[in-house]
């Protein structure tokens, strides 16, 4: 059925309170539970073993030693996953990194896996399986691995995108381009050119929850899984097509989830829990620990990027290019090619010319971490714009308001723009006090804004309204921050009921039609946009009863404030009916009371931001302290303004760690040399200041609210807008991610040596 | 008659062209004609592939109507975090 | 296999359990006591997901051998609420939004207990060191530090 999903301007009674979540006292009390929360009876523990090497040929694996330790129940590898991806790339890459098929591509990649009756004799079992490596030369930085003379990750990977195709085999798996207009003769025209080359570190989702499942295959070829997931609709169907399953043959539960940010949005683990459940005949719980999360789950890219610009005296930019050298490890993906669309996505360029380079490394596959590949692209172009709005000495959020894309701009990836938010979230900035506060000595301010795309999807909501009258929905959607709460206020809003008598539920893949994955900022704008449709339809259906009740036709009937109303005055000696009365009574007059709605949410739009950002510098030791981060951004309507607060802070923070600390090390040897939270330094409570908010409410003109995709733009503009302000602060342009103290003190020993 | 603009990994499937008109009242029926003219398409239409109309990205409703004067991109389908 | 019988006290209940000698706290609360608020975010001390009160002090309990138990006295956030009653710390949580994902939330509530059991009039800076120990990594902090002042304010009142 076909939902009407335009903009309608119109007064909320519960849109936009801050009520406690559904959610909240089990969160509280600890009774919620998470991936490894859950227990089967007869369960084995699995355990898997990785490889020690950055890169080999795998020559011999011998197992037979762990099979015959008392208590081991299963052991498996590659073998017992048949390859039945058909071509599809993508999906036998999947395969190869759930357990390596031939070569060990990085520090980590598991090549076996054991289940057995406890941790312990799981252990010992990993420890009695024999594997012989035949070790490859490796490499780990992205260009290096570009060099004629890297060794070659796979010798079938030709770079497609570049003509004429190559003939030897290299890590650039392809090569992406965008733009418009003649860059030539744009930076010919230029008064002012800066040019620059940047790097960023390779850093980690670093969601707090490691990998955990339960799978339990059943002697009747039916499985099932209990696992952490961002999409449990996705796992569902990866998992199937990795083992052989037809889909409704396995059912998926999605448990709680402690943290995501992407990197759950691809399954790390859950096929080998399940070839280990089929293989042993029992359930199998696999929970990753933190140093295997490290190594071999999904952390970003690392980058390389050169950025030049060039403009006129009065600030116009004339022409702006971006090369991005993106890291993908084993497997190519579209990460130099997200990277290449969204560099100069914020502004209206006449010639822009971004190229995208995939390349493959020694190091884990690279998965989604919020707004994926946007950040660094916005760090390098950021970073250009303030050295640029400083040589021609123009104030840095004017320069910008000048070369905002608005409606009408023909953006640097190709379309042209709808109505859309910068020039707004930049203006606000520009008023903002925090624009305005003195600094001292060793302090700096910087600013920024980032550009991400948000998605709409497959999503399916049922709502039940119950004989008392209160409503029960259930939604597909993970809820990975309290969406919960907003989608219960919009099915009160819509059926004009109080808050507490909506009970929102996150249903399985077994009592719910398809829904696409909790990723690309959409799981209120979709939801909600199907709660709405669920709730209208639920609405008709007590609209028709109320008419039978009455005996008068339903096109005299309306619903207002949770009552059917008899309208005309004919029928003005009718009382309304609430819905605790209609509901009291639907056993009576059809049946249960229901509203469904499958629908895709689509035309979900843009989402931009802007960032201010206080630091001071220590110049004896190079550390960084922020004083004072506010986060201006459109979230096109705040269903729950806590949340939508909440998702403007934790991409702040999460882009400040990314800034100042977070990076993998490598060895030489290619081993990860930080696979932990000692090492790998995410922001801590004393480590940040308050963060301020702006909520701007432009509405979206594809939402009957006007809601926005809100969760992964506010982790892009941190890095430069960090950067511009320790740039400020100690005198030198930052150019290296994250900006730690060792190489703060070696720009500032570097400026002191002249 | 729509103008279909396409994304450069897309170009050298399409004979490389960059834009092409192609008669479609809507998405699916957009797929099926580019996929007659250009079979080389035809597999990146199946999961990879999203539609940019006027601005607005839409990654799955493929029966979203296309008129004249509709601005058409064909980009990668996006993945987010 | 030498299991270690150990006796002990769990949110104000006596406790006895077997485990054996390389078995963490955290592992009994969680294998064996069915106790599975407490969280391992990372198993080597660096997360405080896994924070219990142990005599009146905070730890890691992955850091604690489930032997060590023995004749303490143990807090877990199972205990935090008194029956249906929630400390003002868990209602503050949720009034701030100071939660999203929720898995780090016992572990905070457990430290900040600890905090306001000790000092009940903490300044930001107090509560930003203390609770220095917890990672989040889906606030950002604001809220959680907003919720622990909120609710020290309404310990205080409620005294006096």
């Amino acid at each position: 059925m076909s939902f009407d999903a335009t903009y309608q301007d119109q007064k909320f009674s519960a849109v936009g309170s801050r009520p406690v979540r559904p959610d909240g006292v089990d969160k509280v009390t600890g009774r919620a539970r998470y991936g490894a929360d859950f227990n089967m009876p007869g369960q084995l523990v699995a355990r898997v073993l990785r490889s020690p090497h950055a890169h080999a040929r795998i020559v011999r694996i011998d197992t037979s030693r762990a099979e015959d330790l008392q208590g081991v129940k299963a052991v498996i590898t590659a073998a017992d996953l048949p390859d039945l991806s058909e071509g599809d790339q993508s999906l036998y890459d999947t395969l190869d990194n759930c357990l390596a098929r031939t070569k060990v591509f990085y520090d980590g990649h598991a090549v076996a896996a054991v289940a057995a009756i406890d941790a312990k004799t799981a252990r010992t079992a990993l420890k009695r399986i024999e594997v012989e490596y035949e070790v490859l030369p490796h490499v780990v930085d992205v260009d290096e691995a570009i060099k004629a003379d890297a060794p070659v990750l796979h010798e079938t990977i030709f770079t497609e995108g570049i003509e004429p195709k190559p003939e030897t085999p290299s890590n650039v798996a392809n090569r992406s381009e965008f733009g418009h207009g003649d860059v030539d003769a744009g930076f010919a025209e230029a008064d002012s050119i800066v040019e620059r080359s940047y790097l960023t570190e390779q850093t980690h989702q670093g969601y707090i929850e490691p990998h955990a499942c339960v799978a339990s295959f059943n002697a009747d070829d039916t499985a099932e899984l209990w696992v952490c997931t961002q999409g449990h609709f996705v796992y569902r169907q990866k998992c199937a097509n990795l083992l052989g399953l037809d889909v409704s043959k396995l059912r998926v539960t999605s448990s709680e989830i402690g943290g995501g940010f992407g990197g759950k949005t691809h399954v790390w683990t859950e096929p080998v829990a399940l070839a280990l459940s089929r293989k042993a005949g029992r359930p199998v719980k696999l929970v990753m620990s933190r140093e295997e999360v490290f190594r071999a789950s999904g952390p970003t890219s690392a980058t390389s990027i050169d950025v030049k610009i060039g403009a006129r005296g009065d600030g116009t930019i004339t022409a702006a290019t971006a090369t991005l050298r993106y890291s993908c490890g084993p497997y190519a993906d579209i990460w130099a090619e997200l990277g290449a669309m969204t560099s100069f996505a914020c502004y209206d360029l006449e010639n822009v010319k971004t190229v995208g380079y995939e390349v493959l490394v020694n190091r884990p596959k690279t998965a989604a971490y919020r707004a994926p590949s946007a950040p660094m692209a916005a760090f390098a172009v950021e970073s250009s714009m303030d050295e640029l709005a400083h040589k021609i000495g123009m104030d840095p959020v004017a320069f910008r308001i000048k070369n905002a894309a608005s409606e009408g701009t023909r953006s640097s990836y190709g379309p042209v723009y709808g109505p859309i938010g910068i020039g707004p979230t930049l203006e606000a900035a520009q008023s903002h006090p925090h624009m305005h506060s003195p600094l001292e000595t060793n302090q700096g301010r910087g600013m920024a804004c980032g550009f991400w795309f948000n998605f709409g999807g497959q999503t399916c909501t049922d709502l039940n309204v119950n004989e008392d009258g209160t409503v029960t929905l259930a939604v597909g959607t993970v809820d990975v921050g309290g969406s919960r709460a907003s989608l219960s206020l919009v099915a009160a809003e819509e059926l004009g009921i109080p808050y507490e008598n909506v009970k929102t539920v996150v249903a399985d893949t077994a009592t719910l039609g398809y829904n696409d994955m909790t990723d690309g900022s959409r799981g209120t704008f979709s939801s909600s946009m199907a709660t709405i449709s669920a709730a209208r339809n639920a609405i008709t259906v007590m609209c028709e009863r109320a008419a039978l009740t009455w005996d008068i036709p339903v096109e005299d009937v309306v619903w207002e404030d949770g009552h059917a109303k008899a309208v005309g005055v004919k029928h003005g000696n009718l009382a309304p009916l609430s819905i605790q009365e209609i509901a009291a009574v639907s056993g009576k007059n059809g049946g249960p009371i229901a509203g469904h709605s499958e629908l895709v949410a689509d035309g979900a739009g843009v989402s931009f931001a802007t960032h201010i950002c206080d630091v001071e510098v220590d110049p004896e030791t190079g550390a960084t302290k922020i004083l004072r981060y506010t986060v201006i951004q459109d979230a096109g309507k705040a269903v729950h303004p806590d949340y939508v607060e909440g998702q403007y802070q934790g991409g702040a923070a999460q882009g400040i760690g990314w800034a100042l600390n977070e990076e993998y090390v490598y060895g030489a040897d290619g081993r990860l040399q930080n696979p932990g939270f000692l090492d790998y330094r995410i922001p801590v409570c004393s480590d940040l200041p308050m963060i301020d908010t702006q909520i701007l409410e432009i509405p979206n003109p594809n939402h009957p609210y006007g809601v926005r995709g809100v969760g992964e733009t506010s982790i892009v503009p941190p890095l430069a807008a960090i950067a511009n302000a320790v740039s400020k602060a100690v005198g030198v342009r930052m150019s290296h991610i994250p900006m730690s103290p060792p190489r703060i003190l070696a720009a500032l020993g570097g400026e002191t040596e002249g | 008659m729509v103008a279909v603009t396409l994304w450069g990994g897309l170009v050298p499937f399409a004979d490389n062209q960059k834009t092409i008109d192609v008669e479609a009242s809507d998405i699916r029926e957009l797929f099926q004609k580019l996929s007659e003219q250009y079979p080389g398409l035809r597999r990146h239409f199946k999961s990879d592939v999203a539609v940019v109309i006027d601005g607005v990205v839409y990654r799955d409703n493929w029966s979203k109507e296309l008129t004249e004067d509709n601005e058409v991109f064909l980009i990668r389908r996006i993945a987010g975090g | 296999m030498g299991s270690i019988a150990v006796s002990t006290t769990i949110n104000g209940d006596n406790v006895e359990f077997l485990c054996q000698a390389d078995e963490t706290l955290l592992d009994v609360l969680r294998d064996r006591l069915g106790l599975t608020g407490a969280k391992e975010g990372c198993g080597t001390g660096d997360c405080g997901a896994c924070s219990t009160i142990m005599d009146d002090r905070v730890v890691c309990s992955c850091l604690i051998l489930g032997a060590e138990a023995e004749g303490r006295s143990i807090e877990t956030i199972e205990g935090m609420a008194n029956g249906h009653v929630l400390h003002p710390l868990q209602t503050k949580f949720l009034e701030h939004a100071a939660l999203q994902c929720g898995v780090c939330t016992p572990g905070f509530l457990m430290a900040a207990k600890a905090l306001l059991d000790t000092n009940p009039d903490p300044t930001e800076e107090e509560i930003r060191f203390w609770l220095a120990g917890n990672l989040c990594r889906c606030t950002g902090y604001d809220k959680i530090v907003r919720a622990v002042q909120d609710a020290a304010r309404e310990m205080r009142e409620g005294l006096s």
